[in-house]
């Protein structure tokens, strides 16, 4: 977030550079709402993923056959499933699922995408096995991948993290390479490799930072799509174990319900949305901001 | 434009056969034992070692790579672990459903984002775009089985003006049909229309500040054929580019929208499979899909020369 604060802060006149950091920051979210809307959303998620304990919810596995199925109350705040649990202390728990699904599989793909990019656009024989392989890859619909690989290990938040992982990597690659190959022409690169910078070096100082801005922004995507596709595993069967609140769970486990309980499947319909939208937000807006050129067309 | 062609599918091969080997290599890569989770836990070694055998698993890799590639190249995907019977089948039966409804959503997909972005970009900063850019972040945010369960909620349960779920084949007339594929169309196309109608808009911007949109629009044509034949026409090639990409999109989609409306495609049959673990069924809808993308992206790459006549292979 400060690397952000300080791109905005060129333009601003003389007088506005001796503004302190917090002032700038704050400046930088009045410029960009819907960083400050996406970012605030999602803060506020996360806090009701860390804190679910204390959020006055009861066990969320605990079964209760004797009330099964209540419509929302006082004491149910959103009603129970057809097991009896809480479906509140269900959703509240279930930010976290889906959070951690979420944050992992942006950074485990970002970092392996970025390694596989970096080293496509530099090995340069490397590059056309690589590429065939992400185009093969990227031929089989993301979620079909993913259910593919879920079909044949046991259902678990890490083996998810790994299935939507392995689905988004190439895309994350195919960004970086296209990247590096356009700042290998750029005249400062070329002067760095005259002055006998070696490649490292070339990497670590010219290239990386300016895959940066691309890569933050193509995160906050990638987190957006693993937490409505591990929804999706989850809902279909495939997902994290049944016992395990996550939205996908208690959705799918509302589905045999629906006509008659539609709160079962609404509350986290509606949780989910936001935590998608409110990462979608972030992502938007640091497009926006990263990329002027881009804020007007896209 | 002949060359061009031969050349192109012979470049999707390479893309395939990786698809194969990558499918096909799960099984073997896959942490743990694969023919005992597929078994599952109440299963006897006697199971766990028949599906071990009918699975391939018992011989060496690279002989049943071999055998298993030669036999797709035939047509041949094998037997599905849980009912017997061959994929090929189980597939063919379900084909009719998930053709149907992944062809309807493209057609109302199309219709609503080509227009909903060119009107975003000719009024672009009004409330008109800022609504129509709203709704498209709306829905790549709103996962499209929340979509599906609400539209059925009003429309079909509250209103009663649509049937909950269910298909029916088109041999039983066109309006039956079409009645049970409105809901789960419209519910898959949103996510569609919202990646259509942004990049619509996007290139629709960059056209309309060329010059010739200028000149058309000072020697008088109107402001219709200006946005509708000018301009939308020369930011053709990437919006028909990102419908071919977008097919994915409604591959993933079909999958979980025939869930939600218990239409029996092959987005049900995936999701069986994935309950029984039945992998043969699984690898098999994996490979038609991949191809069916391929295919409509090569396809998508022949029609550049339709829509741009600049283009030339």
């Amino acid at each position: 977030m400060t690397a952000s604060s300080t791109l905005a802060a060129p333009a601003a006149e003389p007088a506005k550079a001796e503004l302190s950091r917090a002032a700038r920051f704050r400046r930088y979210l009045r410029r960009h709402p819907s960083v400050a809307i996406g970012g605030g959303l999602l803060i506020l998620m996360a806090l009701i993923g860390i804190f679910a304990p204390l959020l006055w919810t009861t066990d969320p596995t605990a079964i209760a056959p004797s009330r099964r199925t209540r419509v929302p109350s006082e004491l149910y705040w959103f009603g129970t499933d057809m097991l009896g649990r809480d479906v509140y202390s269900r959703v509240v728990y279930g930010a976290r699922v889906s959070l951690l699904v979420g944050f992992s599989v942006a950074v485990l793909s970002s970092i392996i995408g970025l390694t596989i990019g970096l080293f496509a656009g530099f090995v340069r024989w490397a590059d056309g096995i690589i590429m065939r392989i992400i185009d093969g890859m990227m031929s089989i619909p993301p979620i079909l991948l993913a259910i593919a690989l879920m079909a044949l290990t046991r259902g678990s938040i890490q083996n998810v993290i790994i299935a939507i992982t392995v689905a988004e990597i190439p895309r994350v690659a195919r960004l970086v390479r296209g990247v590096v190959l356009s700042l290998r022409e750029q005249p400062y690169v070329e002067a760095a490799v005259a002055n006998g910078a070696r490649v490292p070096r070339i990497i670590w100082r010219h290239i990386l930072p300016n895959t940066f801005a691309p890569m933050s922004v193509q995160a906050t995507y990638i987190c957006a799509s693993a937490m409505i596709v591990e929804a999706i595993l989850s809902f279909i069967g495939a997902g994290v174990p049944p016992a395990t609140p996550s939205w996908g769970n208690i959705m799918a486990e509302g589905r045999a319900l629906w006509q008659v309980r539609p709160h079962i499947i609404l509350f986290p319909a509606v949780f989910l949305s936001i935590t998608v939208l409110a990462v979608n937000l972030l992502g938007d807006g640091l497009r926006d901001s990263l990329d002027p050129r881009l804020a007007k067309t896209l | 434009m002949l060359a061009f062609v031969v050349r192109r599918i012979v470049t999707t091969i390479p893309v395939m056969a990786f698809v194969a080997l990558f499918v096909f290599s799960l099984l073997y890569v896959a942490p743990g034992d694969p023919a005992a989770i597929i078994a599952g836990d109440q299963a006897s070694p006697a199971d766990v070692e028949r599906i071990r055998a009918s699975l391939g698993l018992d011989r060496p890799y690279l002989v049943r790579f071999a055998e298993w590639s030669f036999r797709v190249i035939q047509g041949d995907l094998g037997t599905s672990i849980f009912t017997n019977l061959p994929v090929t089948q189980l597939i063919a039966q379900r084909i009719e459903p998930t053709l149907s409804l992944m062809v309807l959503t493209l057609i109302f997909a199309v219709v609503v984002a080509v227009p909903m972005g060119v009107v975003a970009a000719w009024k672009a900063g009004s409330w008109v775009d800022k609504a129509a850019m709203g709704f498209a972040v709306l829905g790549f945010s709103v996962p499209v089985f929340v979509v599906g369960y609400l539209l059925a909620y009003f429309f079909a349960l509250k209103l009663d003006w649509l049937p909950v779920q269910g298909y029916t084949p088109f041999s039983q007339g066109f309006w039956p049909w079409l009645r049970n594929l409105i809901l789960p169309a419209v519910t898959l196309g949103l996510v569609y229309i919202a990646l259509i109608a942004r990049i619509t808009r996007a290139t629709m911007l960059e056209v309309l500040q060329q010059d010739y949109v200028r000149t058309a629009q000072a020697k008088g044509v109107t402001q219709k054929d200006v946005l509708f034949l000018h301009s939308l026409k020369n930011a053709a090639v990437p919006i028909v580019t990102i419908i071919g990409i977008g097919i994915a999109l409604l591959i993933g989609g079909a999958v979980v929208t025939e869930s939600v409306f218990a239409i029996p495609g092959l987005g049900r049959l995936t999701v069986d499979a994935i309950l029984r673990r039945d992998y043969p069924v699984i690898q098999g809808v994996v490979l038609m899909f991949s191809l069916v993308y391929v295919l409509v992206n090569l396809l998508i790459d022949l029609t550049y020369t339709l829509v741009d006549p600049r283009i030339r292979y």
